[in-house]
Parts: C-alpha cells; structure tokens; sequence
C-alpha cells in the first residue's frame, strides 16, 4: 500500500498564559507522534477525554501547526505551509461532531454544499454544479434530493445533518477525511447506519478515513479491517490492525480500556476490577521524560521513568518498558 | 416482590400556545425494590420525562394529565406523589427519592465549596442538625464513593474532574440514604474507565444498603452490565420491560431486537448486524397505529390500524401486535 500522509515526530505544546507577574505555563499534549497514513486505510483514533486525539485530527486536517515535527503529504512538506498555500490543500477534509454546529443555520443545505463547490471550481456552470449535487445525495443516501435541499439545518435530524456533512466533505474530492466522534451525538438507531455510510463511501471512492472517538465498539465496527491508534496522554500507546488489538491487547493502558467497555450482554458480565492503580489521570503539565502511564500502571517499576521505546510484537507497535525488557532479555 | 414505585397509566403532556405535545402515553411501570431498572430509549423518547415526574418536577408547561404514581416506604407507607402539595412534595424530595443529574459539570455551584453545598442541602432538611454532625455525615458519603474527602470537602467545582464532579453528585444524593435514587444519564460525557468505575460503585451501593435505582440511559451495553430489570421506551410509549435476561436474550419485540442489532459491541461476528431503518418519529405527528410500525421489519396492516396493547407474557411487558394472541 502506499503512503499517503506520514506525520514525523509531531509535538504541540500550548501556552497558557499564568497571569499578572504570574509563570506562564505549557501544556504539552503532543508528544513525538508517528503515524504513517496508507491510501484507502480506516484507522480509528481512541483515548479518553484529554488524551489529544482532537489535536492530532486537527494537526491531520492542518488547522493546527505543530510546534514541532513534521506532517508529509504524498511526499511533500505540509506543517509549514502559509496562508495562500494551504487554502488550496483540501485534499484531507474535516468532519466535526456537532452536525448542528458545523453548519451554517441560515442557509439552505443546497447553499451550504454549493458554496465549497464554487469557491474550488469557479469556472463551473451553475448547472454543472447542481449536477455534482445531485450527485453527492445519491452517495449519502438522501432521496429525493430536491426535499431536503430546500430545508435549513433545523430541519433535518441529527442522522440527516451528519450525512450532509459527509457530503460536503467528498464534494471536493478529498483523498483523505478526518471525522471526529461523528456518531455521539445521533440517535442509536441511526449510528449503525452512518458508520455503514463511511465504510462505503471508503470502498467506493477509496478515500482514506481518520476516525477520532472514544468508543472502542464503534471503532471496532468502522474499522474492521484497518488499524487502530490508541492514545494516552498525548503519546500512541499501541499502533496496529485492530484485530490484533482487541483480541490481544499489549498495552497495560489498552488491556483496561477494552476491559471497560460494556458489552450488550447481560451474561457477558466479568465483575472483575479494572487492572489500573488510580481513576485519575495524570496532569499535562511538568512532565517527565518517562512512560505516562506509570502513575496509574499496575506494573510499573523504576525503569518506567526513564524514555520509553516503542518495541513491536506482532506487527503492532507497543510503547511499553516492560515489553521492551522483555524484548532486551530476548536478544541477549 | 416489593415495589418502591407504582407508575400507573401515566400520561404527561407539554401544554405549548399553538399545539399540546404528549410526551408520555399511558404508561404503567414497577419499580422493584433493591434492584436496578433501567430505562433506554433514544433522545426524545420520554425517558427524562417520566423520571422527572416521580420527583414531581417536569419542567414547565408539562403536566401529569392522567394516571397515577405511588411511592412505597420501608416502614410500610404510602404517597401518592401526584397528590402532594407543595410542602409534602418537598419532605419526599430527597428524603425518599433523590435524583443524580445528566451535566455534573452545571448541577454543581461554581462559587461554592462542595462542603457549603452539602450544608446548604441539609440546612433545609435537617433543622437539628449542628456542623459537626453534617461534617461527619458529608465525609461518609464521600468516602462511600470513594473520593477523599478532606480534600473534596474544601475543594470548589473546577478543581475536580468531570469523573469526580459526577461522584460528588452521587454523594449528594446518598446523604438522606433515600430509597430510590434516579440516575438520569449519570456517565455521558464521561470516558469508559471512569463510566465502569462510577457504575461498580453505584452497584455496590445498591447491593450493600440496599438502595433502589431507576438508571435512564441509551447505552445498551451499560444496561447489560449493571441493570436487573430493563425498560424499553420510544416515542413516549413503554414498548417492553421486563427482566434483563429476557429482555436481551429473547428480544421479543421489534424495537428492542433492533437496538441491540445495531449496537456494535467488542465481542461476537460484526456482520449480521443491522441498521433500523428510517427516523425517529415527531411527536406532533405520530403515525397511524402503532407507533413503530414505520420502522418495523415485520409490519403487518393491524399494527397500522390499532395501537397495540400492553401484553403480559411470561411476567414481561409487550407492547406489539405480535404478542396479541
């Protein structure tokens, strides 16, 4: 498969200021991100609330520029892009959680999908676009076109608004579209069908999707045959297919993570503790060099203070000291 | 078994200027005592509604047009809570049942320590009480929800977690040991961790005294988890309820085999799972019959026709056609 954005070494750092003669402050909540995004490849972003997951998305989307490290676009350079550059850089899209938010509430949806359409190709007719429109409502699933291009976001549910999102999103061809928790905020019974949505429109169009959330099932449902990227307090923990992940889960982060999910069947209750020292996660602020979980890990020693490396067990890339121990005790 | 409370053939409309909406239509529910029950239903389906009337605090217009509700006390009591006026609505309130609300963040006072607030609450209840009594009391229930409780006790909100926030929300409904305590949403907006925490100390505290709960979620997988009897609701109707088992294994009526149909869920094959078709209903324009019936897979011309009853089969509710027989 080939590359279609890699990010090297990505760190943002935010200042916060401390107030009158007070000390400013940095929060770091990224540090030294890798990620090598593949054509056509769903991966799906998890973490808890904090843990930076939005950050990256928006690194990814390039409405964020890291402070340090480097994002590669199909080989070239994009962090250091300036104004007039990155306006013409919408080959990765964005789509937000609230559906209600992310449009515009006094215009009809018909403006709100011409508009991005114009402003890219302003030599189009009018009539070619609305063409291009019908189109995009075909894809999204949302028959007869003319009864919902005459209403206002308010109009439509929750399941309605977030699919036109998705077609805003594709109306300009992305090759890859980051989509943040899309589905929390719509009804249960239309989240299955919405992520069915993104999973056709990746066959068909072989966009490439980023799915940021903190839902492993959903996660899991979405991208059954692609990776996952667990996150914890602004590091990848675990990297690999998420099969792999969620049937052996190496990370003592991702092994509670998955332990905590409810599953949907009442028999299925293990009852057992979460395999974890504290609830709370750690501060942000000030940190050391070491693992960031070590706070709260059961087996964390004195070498979890020290810089971690990533070590990899069967094809999944694991930031843990005490897998990397045992790799050390392996080769020698 | 015992029932904490009776929900009888209730119906609650919102009285607006140009039409009236009806959020719940006639529904009958028990609530068992020292057991779990769940309520799942999407947004809009009634679930905070109904919750709302047993404290008897439906936000204006809303009132109980119809039915009854009645409250069975420990020591053999009886309220009909409908029937209250306003200084005995406000005994029962808290003393008897107390309610954890959906948005920690907002239901706490930004400008008071948590400690004030809890003396503030029980200033109102409890004349007698001097500060040392209401010092040791607040930090058992702190400490039953495992928080510490010297540092939360000065603590102001912003200095706690949402994780935190939620539990001092909990402590705050524990502190007059009520009877039955209603979780409205108590994990959204929370992460998995945290929502398996809170949910193993809530379970703990209802097996250990023996506190009934009335949990109202859209979490399928939660209810599974924690909940002993489970309630489906849609478009202001109680469609099934009956005890978890029976409920998730049979999945009898149409609603219920859809929602968990459609729940991706960590375990188990990803490809017979199915979407519900179509859209939740307006409630100012309900459909013809029953109130499924557009969505359902097995609609037949009855259940266009007539709103189905409520069935009782093998001790469960049903509201479908299917079961009519």
């Amino acid at each position: 498969m080939d590359e279609l954005m890699t990010l090297k070494g990505i760190g943002m750092t935010f200042k916060k200021s401390g107030g009158f003669l007070g000390k400013e402050r940095r929060i770091e909540v990224l540090k030294d991100i890798d990620l090598t995004i593949n054509r056509g490849e769903i991966i799906a972003v998890v973490g808890e609330s904090g843990c930076g997951k939005t950050t990256l998305g928006k690194i990814i989307t390039g409405l964020y520029r890291p402070t340090s490290g480097e994002v590669f676009f199909e080989g070239n350079q994009v962090s250091g892009l300036f104004s007039k550059k990155i306006n013409s850089y919408n080959s990765v899209q964005f789509v937000q959680q609230d559906s209600y938010a992310a449009l515009n509430p006094v215009r009809t949806i018909y403006q709100s999908l011409y508009a991005p359409i114009k402003a890219r190709n302003k030599k189009w007719t009018r009539s070619k676009i609305d063409e291009r429109i019908d189109e995009l409502m075909t894809l999204i699933g949302l028959q007869p076109a003319s009864q919902f291009l005459t209403k206002y976001p308010h109009q439509l549910s929750g399941g309605q608004r977030q699919r036109i999102l998705m077609a805003r999103a594709v109306s300009l061809d992305p090759k890859l579209i980051v989509a943040d928790e899309p589905v929390s905020m719509i009804d249960v019974s239309l989240r299955l069908s919405l992520l069915n949505l993104m999973s056709e429109l990746n066959e068909k169009l072989n966009v490439s999707f980023v799915y940021i959330t903190h839902d492993l099932s959903t996660a899991r449902y979405i991208a059954r045959n692609g990776k996952m990227c667990v996150m914890y307090l602004g590091e990848i923990v675990e990297f690999g297919k998420v099969d792999e992940i969620l049937k052996t889960p190496k990370h003592p982060y991702t092994q509670a993570l998955i332990q905590a999910v409810p599953i949907p069947d009442p028999d299925y209750d293990t009852g057992k503790e979460l395999p974890l020292k504290s609830m709370e996660l750690a501060s942000l602020e000030n940190r050391g060099e070491g693992c960031p979980f070590e706070a709260r890990c059961l087996y964390a020693t004195e070498r979890c203070r020290e810089k971690v490396d990533y070590v990899e067990v069967n094809g999944v890339k694991v930031k843990c000291c005490n897998l990397k121990k045992e790799e050390d005790e392996k080769i020698d | 078994m015992e029932n904490v409370i009776e929900i009888r053939n209730v119906t609650i409309d919102y009285k607006l200027k140009r039409y009236d909406i009806r959020a719940i239509t006639d529904v009958s529910l028990d609530i068992k005592r020292g057991k779990i029950t769940a309520l799942v239903g999407e947004s809009g389906s009634g679930k905070t509604t109904l919750s709302s009337a047993i404290l008897q605090c439906i936000s204006t217009p809303g009132e109980v047009t119809a039915g009854s509700i009645k409250f069975f006390g420990k020591d053999g009591s009886e309220t009909d809570v409908c029937a209250c006026n306003n200084h005995q609505i406000n005994k029962f309130r808290w003393e008897k049942v107390s309610m954890v609300f959906q948005a920690a963040q907002s239901a706490l006072n930004p400008v008071m320590t948590v400690f004030e607030q809890f003396e503030e609450t029980v200033r109102e209840h409890r004349m007698g009480w001097d500060k040392k009594r209401i010092e040791e009391r607040t930090k058992e229930v702190l400490e039953d929800v495992k928080l510490d409780a010297d540092r939360v006790m000065k603590a102001y909100p912003h200095e706690l977690s949402g994780g935190m926030k939620q539990r001092v929300m909990i402590a705050f409904a524990l502190i007059f040991e009520p009877e039955l305590i209603i979780l409205d949403e108590p994990t959204t907006a929370l992460d998995v961790i945290t929502q398996d925490y809170i949910f193993k100390i809530l379970q703990r505290i209802n097996r250990e005294k023996g506190i009934s709960m009335l949990l109202m979620t859209h979490d399928i997988g939660v209810v599974a988890k924690f909940a002993d009897y489970v309630g489906v609701m849609y478009a202001g109707r109680l469609m099934e309820y009956g005890d978890i088992r029976t409920v998730f294994k049979q999945r009898r009526h149409p609603y219920t085999a859809g929602l968990i149909g459609s729940t991706p869920s960590l375990i188990g094959s990803l490809d017979d799972m199915k979407p519900i078709e179509g859209n939740p209903p307006d409630l100012r324009d309900l459909p013809k019959g029953c109130v499924f019936s557009p969505r359902c897979p097995y609609r037949t011309d009855k259940c266009t026709e007539k709103e189905p009853e409520d069935y009782i089969k093998d001790g469960c509710l049903l509201k479908c056609t299917r079961y009519g027989e």
